[in-house]
């Protein structure tokens, strides 16, 4: 369905420090660097998505695509 | 500056609610009358035109009418998943405070009930600033879809919810290349 190529990551993972006396189980946390960041200006010739994809993802361009809730976080399987 | 708007009786994007949630409805509202949430997205951008540099007028009118279009499409799930909703359903999902002070109408306040104000956003009359506002609210908003997508299971509100959460990375990019343009304002002008 997607024609959006593997592309890196945008999703960033850290930990933070967990006490023996923190009352839950850690949990690793993550966040989101979309596109927009990385790649702050548009420049031409790029692929496009086919007009009725495009309209349903909120942008003609797969290298702007962010997707969530990610496929994968940080190489995680969901 | 002329402002024509017109209006096509069709949401930007499809909205359905398949999940009878009051409780989601809730959580929408932080987007309708939030601080991040489109109503301060589109009264902040509408205005800051007025003295933002010609080449970037256009796009803060292009962004703060789409921001409208994503107000209406708030709207509609909120509606949605309230119209049908007993007191007792709207009691259960915390929506008693919402419910004796405005029935079934929606209302501008977050999702914690505090109303809407203009002192969510900024008109500083520097176009640097205004535009790093812009963007910031832009990545506010986008992390707002995101706590929300996370809080339901409904694939048809979430399908709405990336859509709009698409459009807010698609705005940041186009601010930031505002950015970009005023950085090369003079070095376009001609010097003799
Ligand atoms: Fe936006």
């Amino acid at each position: 369905m997607s024609t959006v190529e593997k592309t890196p990551s945008q999703w960033r993972v850290y930990r933070s420090y967990h006490s023996p006396f923190d009352p839950c189980s850690p949990r690793t946390r993550y966040f989101n660097v979309p596109p927009n960041v990385l790649q702050p200006f548009q420049t031409s010739a790029r692929k496009q998505f086919a007009p009725h994809e495009a309209l349903r993802k909120g942008t003609l361009w797969p290298e702007y695509y962010s997707p969530y809730p990610p496929e994968t976080r940080g190489g995680e399987a969901e | 500056m002329k402002a024509i708007w017109i209006y096509e009786k069709k949401l930007q994007y499809p909205v359905r609610v398949s999940k009878c949630d009051p409780k989601l409805a809730k959580m929408l509202i932080e987007q309708y009358g939030g601080a991040d949430g489109e109503l301060s997205a589109a009264l902040r951008y509408l205005n800051q035109r007025y003295s933002i540099p010609d080449k970037v007028i256009g796009l803060l009118t292009d962004i703060g009418t789409e921001e409208f279009a994503h107000l209406e499409m708030i709207a509609t799930m909120v509606y949605k998943l309230t119209k049908d909703a007993t007191p007792d359903q709207l009691r259960a999902a915390g929506l008693a405070d919402h419910y004796v002070n405005h029935g079934h109408a929606l209302f501008y306040h977050d999702a914690a009930g505090n109303p809407w104000t203009a002192t969510y956003i900024q008109a500083k009359g520097d176009p640097i600033a205004d535009l790093y506002e812009d963007i910031a609210a832009e990545e506010k908003a986008r992390a707002t879809y995101q706590w929300i997508i996370d809080n339901t299971d409904d694939p048809d509100i979430v399908d709405s919810l990336r859509f709009l959460r698409e459009r807010e990375v698609v705005h940041s990019l186009r601010f930031r290349e505002a950015v970009e343009i005023l950085k090369e304002y003079n070095s376009t002008k001609k010097l003799f």
